[in-house]
């Protein structure tokens, strides 16, 4: 009703105006039917009317929302001041801008990965239990957290009463292949329990989920994600019930899962029971870690006591298998954190660079505030004088600030549209990557985000230039020679605190580049140029003895290496830096049988076929490469990498002795060669490997070719696969990409952070500099009559220069000192993303600090060589 | 306009909004006609300062007691009329009867006062 009435005021006014007329009319029709002459009864009407504006002003104050009504001049007022000086709006606005849209594009990201809750019923009950080994090298790298063995997995669920329900999942992925010559495609897929949909709440989209008898070795139920059903099977819903090929094996649709469900990431494409496809001899062991366990807590039951359940089990089977590695320990962790465990730590760094930058940046514009409340003294000192009190006075300069930080709020959420857009699509394996967008909350997040720096960047100026010290600017006298020294030391004192974190941010930025570089130049261990890599997978279906897989793979290498412009093709399981591969533990025939409970010797494997080592240039150290005549029956040859041997072999000859290796045909190995060490991946270290002959002709393991080219790779991509097609044209390739490219990617996120964290060092330092720059201007035009006199009485130039420089200067390099000392504290917070670089890196701290020092002598520069070039004559007579 | 006089013309506070609703109860009427009718009524005791008159009549409107309309003044002229609402008539009543409690009540506090005052006169 009230706001109603504020509202139409304005019209109220013009009906009482109107009701006036009125009055004085009648009054003075009255008067002249008294018998009074017109002018007459027209003065006494409106004698009797008394003032129409008292009247007027009266309703409208009764109309009126005091408090609204203020905000609202403050308002046009702060608007009006504003628009007049568009230069530094426009200025304060784009800082605000960026600063917020950085703020609320990394808020929106961080929201999405660690805040909001999984779409499952009840998620904050839900963890994910993993083995967890005790020994201080398997924590080297942070608390490990070890997938599980399957049968680990069985006995913990069997036994243990603390949680509602447990259920499992393991990697896997198909070759799906179509009935009417459809292209084959590898898809990504994932063995769940039976139990683990009803355990995590998810309903299928169409038909149901698995259910307990086809979770067995030989089940064939499937379940497609949505993603496929509405890309391979046009969402025809007459596909549940019906059979799909995967590895050239018949499966039979059950249901589809709903379009949301993307967990645990949204490239998988079909669900199978976790026991599907699954050999049962791994489903006995106990030291096959592959497994991720999902559980849900009793309401009744702490996580704690479920958990000590959990571990009993666990240390009773590591009693019972003490040399093998099966964890002592169990470890939980919450299936948020679990989701978001890669990027965790670089959203954290982003986090504080940004709000570093938003300090900055408000640090900026208050001292902006604080030039402009200076030549506003006058007006501030007579407003008061006329009587306004403090706190109006303090409420319109805030209005302004508020002004400068909402509008530099609307363009910064504009700006974090396109900005959350690059971040989620640039930045790798960010989970629930479809599901970041700006919303309400987020929206709420920038409001709250602006309204604090513009209290943070309006309250100090506004403050300042209301005190009582204000006022005295109305008794002093015009040609005061000093400028106002407690403003000057407020805008030192800021700019300081503003290098501090511009050093911080620097120094921060600069370790991570240096990692990177670091990374960068990190040798493989072997040629990465000019090489393309694909993978393939045979499938027992067509390829179910080892003779035809060799006849298989020998035939394709043949046809590859005919290729133009091809100088030599590997085959292997695993590349150097693809990854972890798989690893497995041996024992040295030669060598005494370990003590119990000490671990076995742990060792990566990989597959390599005769050409391998020759065509990827790893050296051959010892002994000979694999031969064609290494197959088969006379495959039981292994060739050991120089890590292993200086590992396990100290100070021995490795040559023919024999390795047995209880996982993988519990075969012995002779040791025919030693080969130089590659990464697996790069920034960790190497691991012992061990590689054995391809031709084996197993086809449990994944192929990875490698064709070393005369030029660019990616062009022999084309051809290569129109060989393999011809050979299986129902044979699937994936990860088509040169080894660069398949390097790169697991460098990608530390490029990603380190130039991330650059660009906001680098913005900051520009706002810092341009904030000294501006400070020194002002106090240069401040004295400027106190420079005049001064070089009036003799004072040289390049004197004055230094004045004017140092003044600036001193709290540069205070700014870098307490910058430095806090980046010493605040970067052991990165220690565990460096790479081959010290948190106090000296390189880092010198250039920064001559990096900062040259910017800073630069922004003072303009203004001392301007006050050095001052006409002395001119400087007195300004005033 | 003396100053005197303009004390004595002085209304108790709240009392204008219950004289305003009484001279509707006879019929619709403009700014002026309850402005005369007030003073006419109280034998120009009273005297209505259009200052409080407009805001009271607004207030009125405001709190649903009066309803408004432009129509023509027994002049001729263009002139806001107001109408005793519903709610209007209501309030009067509640006021009228309070205001008589308050009568007698004053009554009884100065009646020998009042008395005596009358004595002497």
């Amino acid at each position: 009703m009230s706001w109603l009435r504020f509202f139409r005021r304005g019209r109220a006014d013009a009906e009482l105006q109107e009701e006036i007329e009125g009055f004085l009319a009648e009054e003075t029709s009255d008067n002249i039917a008294r018998g009074m002459r017109p002018e007459e009864a027209l003065r006494h009407a409106r004698i009797k009317l008394g003032n129409p504006r008292g009247v007027r002003e009266t309703l409208w104050r009764q109309n009126t929302i005091s408090m609204v009504d203020t905000i609202g001049r403050d308002l046009r007022y702060a608007t009006r001041t504003l628009t007049r000086t568009p230069g530094f709006s426009l200025i304060a606005i784009s800082v605000m801008a960026l600063c917020i849209g950085a703020t609320t594009s990394l808020f929106t990201v961080v929201r999405s990965v660690q805040l909001r809750p999984l779409p499952f019923r009840d998620p904050g009950r839900l963890v994910m239990v993993y083995e967890h080994f005790r020994d201080a090298s398997s924590n080297q790298e942070g608390f490990n957290y070890n997938p599980v063995a399957p049968a680990d997995f069985f006995d913990w669920r069997a036994q243990t009463h603390g949680f509602e329900d447990m259920a499992v999942w393991r990697y896997w992925h198909f070759n799906l292949t179509g009935e009417r010559g459809e292209l084959p495609e590898d898809v990504s897929a994932r063995g769940g329990s039976w139990n683990l949909f009803p355990l995590l709440g998810v309903h299928a989209a169409i038909g149901r989920t698995f259910n307990e008898s086809e979770d067995r070795l030989d089940g064939t139920a499937v379940m497609l994600t949505w993603n496929l059903f509405e890309r391979r099977f046009g969402g025809n819903a007459s596909i549940v019930g019906s059979q799909i090929h995967l590895d050239g094996k018949p499966y039979t649709v059950v249901g589809v899962l709903p379009q949301w469900f993307t967990y645990p990431d949204a490239k998988v494409q079909v669900w199978v029971p976790y026991l599907s496809g699954l050999p049962a001899a791994v489903v006995q062991h106990h030291d096959f870690h592959f497994s991720r366990v999902v559980a849900r807590l009793r309401p009744d039951v702490s996580l704690a006591s479920a958990l000590a359940q959990v571990e009993a089990v666990q240390y009773r089977l590591h009693s019972q298998y003490l040399n093998a590695p099966v964890a002592e320990d169990v470890a939980a962790r919450t299936i948020n954190d679990d989701l978001a465990r890669n990027v965790k730590k670089p959203l954290l760094i982003l986090m504080c660079a940004v709000a570093c930058m938003l300090l900055i940046g408000c640090l900026n514009v208050a001292n902006l505030l604080v030039a402009r409340g200076a030549a506003r003294q006058k007006e501030m000192a007579i407003r008061g004088a006329l009587g306004a009190q403090r706190l109006t006075l303090i409420r319109a300069q805030m209005m302004e600030s508020l002004l400068i930080c909402f509008a530099g709020g609307a363009g910064g959420v504009l700006l974090s549209l396109s900005a959350t857009r690059w971040l989620t699509s640039t930045w790798k394996n960010l989970p629930s990557a479809a599901d970041i967008h700006v919303d309400g909350v987020v929206l709420g997040f920038a409001c709250a985000v602006a309204f604090s720096a513009a209290l943070l960047a309006g309250l100090l100026p506004a403050i300042s230039s209301t005190g009582k010290a204000a006022f005295a600017s109305l008794q002093a006298s015009s040609r005061t020679v000093s400028g106002n020294l407690s403003r000057s030391a407020i805008r030192k004192t800021l700019l300081t605190v503003e290098i501090a974190a511009t050093v911080v941010l620097l120094i921060g930025a600069g370790l991570l580049l240096r990692s990177f570089v670091r990374l960068r130049s990190a040798d493989v261990g072997c040629v990465t140029e000019n090489v393309l890599t694909m993978n393939y997978s045979l499938t027992a279906q067509k390829y179910g003895s080892p003779e035809k897989a060799n006849a298989f793979n020998e035939s394709l290498l043949e046809k590859l290496r005919a290729l133009p412009g091809v100088r030599g093709v590997a085959l292997g399981s695993t590349l150097p830096g693809e990854g972890y591969g798989g690893d497995d533990v041996f024992t040295i025939k030669e060598h005494p049988a370990p003590k119990p409970g000490a671990w076995l010797p742990d060792a990566l494997t990989r597959w390599a076929d005769p050409g391998y080592f020759s065509v990827l240039q790893i050296p051959l150290l010892k002994g000979r490469f694999f031969t064609s005549d290494d197959r088969l029956d006379q495959s039981k040859k292994v060739i050991i990498s120089r890590q292993l041997a200086r590992q396990y072999f100290p100070g021995e000859d490795p040559m023919g002795k024999t390795i047995h290796v209880p996982a993988y045909k519990d075969s012995d190995y002779e040791i025919v060669g030693v080969v130089g060490d590659t990464l697996f991946q790069v920034g960790v270290p190497v691991m012992a490997t061990m590689y054995f002959p391809m031709l084996v002709g197993d086809i449990d393991n994944g192929k990875s070719l490698a064709i070393r080219t005369d030029a660019d790779p990616l062009a022999t991509s084309i051809p290569v696969q129109k060989q393999i097609a011809s050979l299986d044209p129902e044979l699937p390739v994936s990860d088509v990409q040169t080894m660069q490219q398949a390097i790169g990617d697991s460098l990608g996120n530390a490029r990603f952070s380190a130039s991330l964290v650059l660009t906001f060092a680098v913005l900051s330092l520009l706002l810092a500099s341009v904030g000294l720059y501006g400070v020194l201007s002002y106090l240069m035009t401040q004295r400027t009559t106190e420079l005049g006199v001064r070089m009036a009485l003799g004072a040289q130039r390049d004197h004055v220069l230094r004045l004017i420089l140092f003044d600036g200067l001193r709290p540069a390099i205070i700014g870098l000192a307490l910058g430095s000392a806090a980046s010493a504290g605040i970067t052991q917070l990165i220690r565990s993303m460096l790479y081959d670089t010290r948190p106090l890196d000296p390189a880092v701290y010198a250039v920064v600090t001559l990096t900062l020092l040259m910017v800073a002598t630069l922004a003072c520069m303009i203004p001392a060589w301007r006050a050095s070039r001052l006409d002395p004559m001119q400087a007195l007579r300004a005033e | 306009m003396s100053k005197k006089h303009q004390s004595d013309g002085e209304m108790l506070k709240g009392t204008l909004d219950m004289m305003i609703l009484r001279t509707l109860v006879t019929g619709d009427a403009h700014g002026h006609t309850i402005a005369k009718v007030i003073e006419r009524m109280s034998e120009n005791v009273l005297e209505v300062e259009q200052g409080s008159l407009y805001p009271a009549l607004h207030r009125l409107e405001d709190r649903g007691w009066v309803t408004s309309y432009w129509g023509a003044s027994e002049n001729n002229r263009k002139a806001k009329f107001y109408r005793l609402a519903a709610a209007g008539r209501k309030q009067l009543v509640r006021e009228t009867s309070r205001w008589r409690q308050m009568i007698r009540a004053i009554g009884l506090v100065m009646g020998e006062e009042a008395m005596a005052d009358g004595g002497t006169e």
